[in-house]
């Protein structure tokens, strides 16, 4: 997993490192960040502005725990949800996502 | 001012090795304010100062959850500029611009306003046609621009790299001369010694935990050093807008995201502007202390860890070297992070919140230093007539509700991105 280097706040890394299901532990560089997983996309035909304002513009943006969609660009293409502490960096889990959700 | 700076003081001083008095005042906080500011960085403090020079609100408190300076004032990269094409934003920086080359004064603080230039590199013709534009709508504003030819450019920056196998060729850039740096440290200390003159309780070590709210309005702030009524709120806390937000029950178009800044050690005066690289977002001036100052995108990904990643360090030196292969052998001797609010459009914040006497100041993305001045003048104004200052209307935070998003750059409404 990752490295806690020596010096520096505690828990934080050395490098962002992302683990695609599919091909393993890579450098985040490999990968695209497209932002937060827990928005729900309203369904289609919703009509009302807000919520669909909302969902576009408005993030949580916790200190904390979060779930994220990354791409993995230069390897397997897939889609992925992370889990990542954004105020450590610190990763958990990580999941494909849904295939029909891929772009 | 009981304190005032001047040749005098400095000469009696001198001679009489006698101490200098504090920059400020370092008050217990009271039980209550007239306005409250979350946040003592440059625009909490030039919101304080401007409140009191400019609409005679003096019972104010600046509460500042670490020390004065600890924030992003304190860690940019300096540059000042008023090079902006949208409508909004021409009026909004060169107001700023004007307020810097009077600060030193109207503080009576060497802030150390370099107005050395800045020069934007254009890569191809269009990017050339483009900057023509922008300095077209600039000169139309009454700001100064001066478009540059590649020999130009050869000329004032011969240090650049023109060869045939450089990867970006030039074909000119954009002279704004008036554009240049600013110390940072003497912005957030200045601005706190002239507000601190005026009455203005600048609280260290004290962070706002939680806001006191009835019925959606606003009464005053739960802190770590008790509780402080207010008649008015204000959040200034850059990188952590959305927590305050969060404790106020309000969503943002904000996420948090880590900018990195390096300097090398000293070399001798080599680089007389700020240079813009046209082919990626890269910048770099001289520091007085002879370090080259230089700065790139956001790592990317939405953090408050105030630590970059090194593929952000490689991205940067690689633009510095594309640019100035003659800085290739230079050593880093620093380099540091701070975390900043990054909007879907790339623009701020300044104005009421739907939430009762509670204003809203935030998203500042890269340009939060250079607008310091003028988000102070605006933000004041705001908070002392419940209404938005004429310069700072588009910046409303409902704005992408209603289609109005300010997108300068033209990158889309895509906050990770910018
Ligand atoms: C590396 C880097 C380079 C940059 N370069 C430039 C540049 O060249 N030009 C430019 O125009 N802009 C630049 N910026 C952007 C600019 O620095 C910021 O937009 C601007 O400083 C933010 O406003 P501020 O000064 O008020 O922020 P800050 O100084 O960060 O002030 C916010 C304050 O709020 C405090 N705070 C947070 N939470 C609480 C709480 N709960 N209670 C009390 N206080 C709290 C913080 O401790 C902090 O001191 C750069 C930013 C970075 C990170
Ligand atoms: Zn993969």
């Amino acid at each position: 997993m990752n490295t806690v280097l020596a010096f520096g706040p505690i828990g934080s890394n050395s490098m962002l490192r992302i683990n695609c299901p599919h091909c393993g532990e890579r450098d985040y560089t490999e990968f695209r960040y497209a932002g937060d997983a827990n928005k729900a996309r309203p369904a289609h035909g919703t009509g009302d502005l807000k919520t669909w304002h909302d969902y576009v513009f408005i993030f949580d943006n916790p200190k904390g725990p979060h779930r994220e969609y990354w791409q993995h660009v230069f390897g397997c293409r897939q889609w992925l949800i992370l889990e990542r502490n954004t105020a450590t960096n610190i990763t958990g889990a990580s999941q494909l996502t849904d295939t029909s959700r891929a772009s | 001012m009981a304190n005032r700076y001047s040749a005098f003081s400095l000469l009696k001083h001198a001679l009489t090795g006698a101490p200098w008095q504090r920059a400020w005042r370092s008050p217990q906080p009271k039980s209550s304010y007239d306005v409250i500011i979350v946040g003592g960085g440059g625009h909490g403090l030039a919101t304080a100062y401007y409140l009191a020079a400019n609409h005679g609100i003096r019972n104010i408190a600046v509460l500042e959850k670490s020390y004065i300076g600890s924030g992003n004032v304190g860690r940019n990269t300096t540059l000042i500029r008023s090079n902006y094409i949208l409508g909004g934003n021409t009026h909004f920086f060169e107001h700023s611009m004007k307020l810097w080359e009077g600060l030193s004064h109207a503080l009576n603080y060497n802030v150390m306003v370099s107005q050395r230039g800045q020069i934007v590199l254009a890569h191809n013709p269009s990017q050339l046609d483009v900057l023509g534009r922008k300095g077209n709508t600039m000169k139309l504003n009454g700001i100064d621009a001066q478009l540059l030819d590649r020999g130009d450019v050869m000329r004032i920056l011969p240090y650049l790299d023109f060869s045939n196998e450089c990867r970006f060729p030039i074909y000119g850039g954009l002279l704004q001369q008036r554009a240049g740096t600013v110390r940072h440290d003497a912005v957030a200390w200045g601005y706190a010694r002239a507000a601190s003159e005026l009455g203005v309780d600048i609280i260290e070590n004290c962070e706002v935990t939680g806001f006191l709210e009835n019925e959606g309005t606003i009464s005053g702030v739960e802190t770590t050093r008790g509780r402080i009524m207010a008649g008015r709120t204000a959040i200034c806390v850059a990188g952590h807008s959305s927590r305050l937000a969060a404790m106020a029950g309000l969503r943002l178009p904000v996420e948090s995201h880590i900018l990195q800044a390096f300097v090398t050690e000293s070399i001798k005066p080599l680089i007389h502007h700020v240079v813009t690289f046209g082919a990626d977002l890269f910048y770099i001036s001289q520091s007085d202390k002879g370090g080259l100052v230089f700065g790139g995108h956001i790592d990317g990904f939405n953090t408050y860890t105030q630590r970059g990643q090194f593929p952000k360090v490689q991205d940067v030196a690689e633009c510095a070297v594309a640019l100035i292969p003659g800085v290739s052998r230079l050593r880093l001797l620093r380099h540091w992070g701070g975390i900043q609010d990054m909007t879907p459009d790339g623009s701020p914040f300044i104005g009421r919140t739907p939430v009762k006497n509670l204003y809203f100041n935030g998203g500042w993305c890269y340009q939060g230093f250079k607008a310091t001045p003028a988000s102070g003048w605006c933000f004041a104004h705001t908070i002392a007539h419940d209404d938005e200052h004429p310069l700072a209307r588009h910046f409303s935070l409902d704005r992408h509700m209603h289609g109005n998003g300010f997108d300068e750059y033209g990158l889309g409404l895509w906050t990770y991105r910018q």
